[in-house]
């Protein structure tokens, strides 16, 4: 691919600067009650004893908060502070008391590993592959760092369920604190969420009543072909039964800011990370947290392609009527058979819709060039060739579609115990099923059972993703930050998504070298620059273009 | 995908007509016994893997609000 040449990346398909964000559900079964932030806390200092381990100096740094917007809203204006929610302050660094790291933390380690030079708890990484790991209220959250195209993403954060696995082994190893469990998923059954995100770089020029208007109707009927599948209905899972998505009884509102509260189907926020006027970050908080690959592929890739269309101004002209509603029948008919209300009375199903919206995106695809299997930009096809024949599996040959679409993997696993046992959906059994089908480690995780046995498709092989937890993407920025973090850990003293920061030893003062343009420091612009210096200072000083050691 | 990649996406129509089997949708009667087979052996070894205690372990999993 070419697609670290800045200017952008092959338009009208599924290429586009994206990421995923994944907060990991957390519980210590043998220390009931233990405070969720102080166990979150503890991952991330676990990550950071394995990656210190690995890497001489250090490979984590500091975030750095100056660029953060939470309050701003796609929609043209900003939240006043005093208005908005505690959580949605993110712009602010966490803060641990005293009392509170003592309870988390033996004094000896915290003095021996757990403190930073300044005397703070270490909250919040950036890690060599160019993601982000931190403590997001009351759980360990991976950011993955930003690709280019929907395998990578599946590459990328798979290598964030690596982490966290890690973190977890050296957490089960230390014999002075309790074992800590992490779970893929999105909800406690007990009226709790908590978010999968997805991010996608759009043109700031596309007016966001389009984006509104054009993927209201794909999210309300997206889930069929990722949705992760969940026993119990209503938010606190009190209704027996099984549905498609983990999220969808969330969600309260059609449009919002809000990501804890009243969450819409469209998020509003807008925190570019990228040079504002050009680009605006789209925040996609409705998907469900994948395992499986395939699903995850296809959210990412036909999510992609739809951005497309709505780009070129031809996404189709749907409207649902009550989407929030429509929203959450999809969810509870897994036979696939109900039939949305549209605003011009039509009457379709969700696989109709989702039909709708696919031919419409291979259209597209087909005319810019980017979907041709040779000569077009080696993704796009295969995003509509797996879209193409997942959704015709849905309707003529489910048991085809478990080896991939996740919700029936699951809901095929969980018929094999009703029939077996003679469950019905109340029982604690499949409750239990449910739950840990998201462990993350292989030998407890139910999907890692299927994954071994080949009943789970695998579109990324096991050493790539193993290889993602260390190396950064090379088509985008991550490839710098990453490097940046690796080679240089112990001179960068914080990093963001679009900055990283020096403190090299002589100078006197912070540099802080921007990294706006999400497609600029790849490894094909700063590579050279990588390999011609071991050490910070004449690096900056080449990259900055100052004379040398000034 | 690998092996696939020259087949061009299908648009539905000639999906259903090129590309889906003639089979019902439900395993036919002799491939239902092996595929049963393999779900037993599935559940066999995911029993020894389940969390004992379903009821108290569901129960306690419990989270503060996220996302």
């Amino acid at each position: 691919m070419t697609a670290g040449v800045p200017g952008g990346l092959p338009a009208g398909g599924a290429m586009r600067v994206m990421g995923s964000e994944t907060e990991y559900g957390i519980h210590a079964p043998s220390a009931p009650g233990a405070n969720a932030t102080m166990m979150s806390a503890r991952v991330i200092q676990a990550y950071a004893q394995v990656t210190r381990q690995r890497a001489a100096g250090g490979a984590e740094t500091r975030w750095d908060y100056t660029d953060e917007e939470p309050l701003h809203d796609a929609r043209g204006w900003t939240l006043e502070r005093s208005r908005a929610e505690p959580e949605q302050l993110t712009d602010q660094p966490p803060v641990l008391d005293a009392e509170a790291v003592a309870l988390a933390y033996g004094r000896q380690e915290l003095e021996a590993d757990g403190e930073d030079e300044s005397g703070t708890l270490l909250m919040n990484m950036v890690l060599g592959n160019g993601a982000r790991l931190y403590v997001d209220h009351a759980h360990p959250e991976y950011s993955s760092p930003e690709v280019t195209n929907p395998r990578d993403a599946v590459a990328w954060d798979a290598a964030g369920d690596l982490v966290a696995l890690a973190a977890v082994r050296r957490l089960a190893a230390d014999p002075d604190l309790p074992p800590i469990n992490l779970y893929k998923n999105n909800t406690d059954n007990k009226s709790v969420s908590y978010g999968s995100h997805e991010n996608y770089l759009m043109p700031r020029s596309v007016p966001f009543g389009d984006i509104v208007r054009g993927l209201t109707p794909f999210f309300v009927t997206r889930q069929v072909i990722c949705g992760a599948g969940r026993v119990g209905m209503k938010q606190d899972g009190s209704r027996p039964g099984y549905q498609i998505s983990q999220r969808a009884d969330f969600f309260e509102t059609e449009v919002g800011l809000e990501t804890t509260i009243r969450r819409p189907i469209i998020n509003t926020r807008d925190e570019p990370h990228a040079t504002a006027d050009k680009y605006r970050r789209l925040h996609v908080i409705i998907g469900d947290a994948n395992l499986s690959q395939a699903s995850n592929y296809l959210k990412f890739g036909s999510t992609a392609m739809v951005l497309s269309l709505i780009e070129a101004g031809l996404a189709p002209k749907i409207e649902v009527h009550e989407p929030v509603a429509a929203l959450q029948a999809v969810s509870h008919d897994t036979t696939l058979t109900a039939t949305l209300r549209l605003l011009d009375g039509r009457r379709i199903t969700a696989l109709d819709l989702q039909w709708i919206y696919f031919e419409a995106a291979a259209k597209h695809a087909q005319d810019t060039g980017v979907a041709d299997a040779v000569d077009g930009d080696g993704h796009t096809h295969g995003v509509l060739e797996r879209w193409s024949a997942t959704l015709t599996q849905l309707g003529s040959d489910r048991a085809a579609a478990a080896s991939s679409v996740e919700w029936l993997a699951k809901l095929s696993l969980l018929d094999g115990y009703r029939e077996r046992d003679g469950l019905d959906w109340g029982h604690a059994r499949l409750g239990l099923v449910d739950l840990q089908w998201a462990d993350i480690r292989p030998e407890k995780g139910l999907y890692y059972r299927l994954l071994a046995r080949d009943r789970m498709q695998r579109l990324v092989d096991d050493a790539a993703i193993q290889r993602a937890v260390t190396e950064p993407p090379s088509d985008t920025r991550a490839f710098f930050r990453g490097r940046c973090v690796s080679r240089f850990g112990a001179d960068v003293v914080g990093a963001s998504w679009d900055s990283v920061i020096f403190d090299v030893p002589g100078r006197g003062r912070l540099q802080r070298v921007p990294t706006r343009e999400p497609l600029r420091g790849t490894e094909a612009l700063t590579g050279g620059l990588f390999a011609r210096h071991r050490e910070a200072g004449p690096f900056l000083s080449e990259l900055l273009g100052l004379p040398p050691g000034s | 995908m690998a092996g696939q990649e020259q087949q061009q996406p299908q648009s539905r129509d000639t999906e259903v007509d090129e590309d889906v089997p003639a089979a019902p949708p439900a395993p036919a009667e002799g491939q239902a016994s092996a595929a049963t087979q393999g779900v037993d052996d599935l559940l066999d070894e995911i029993d020894g893997v389940l969390e004992s205690n379903a009821e108290e372990f569901v129960r306690a999993f419990v989270q503060k609000g996220g996302q």
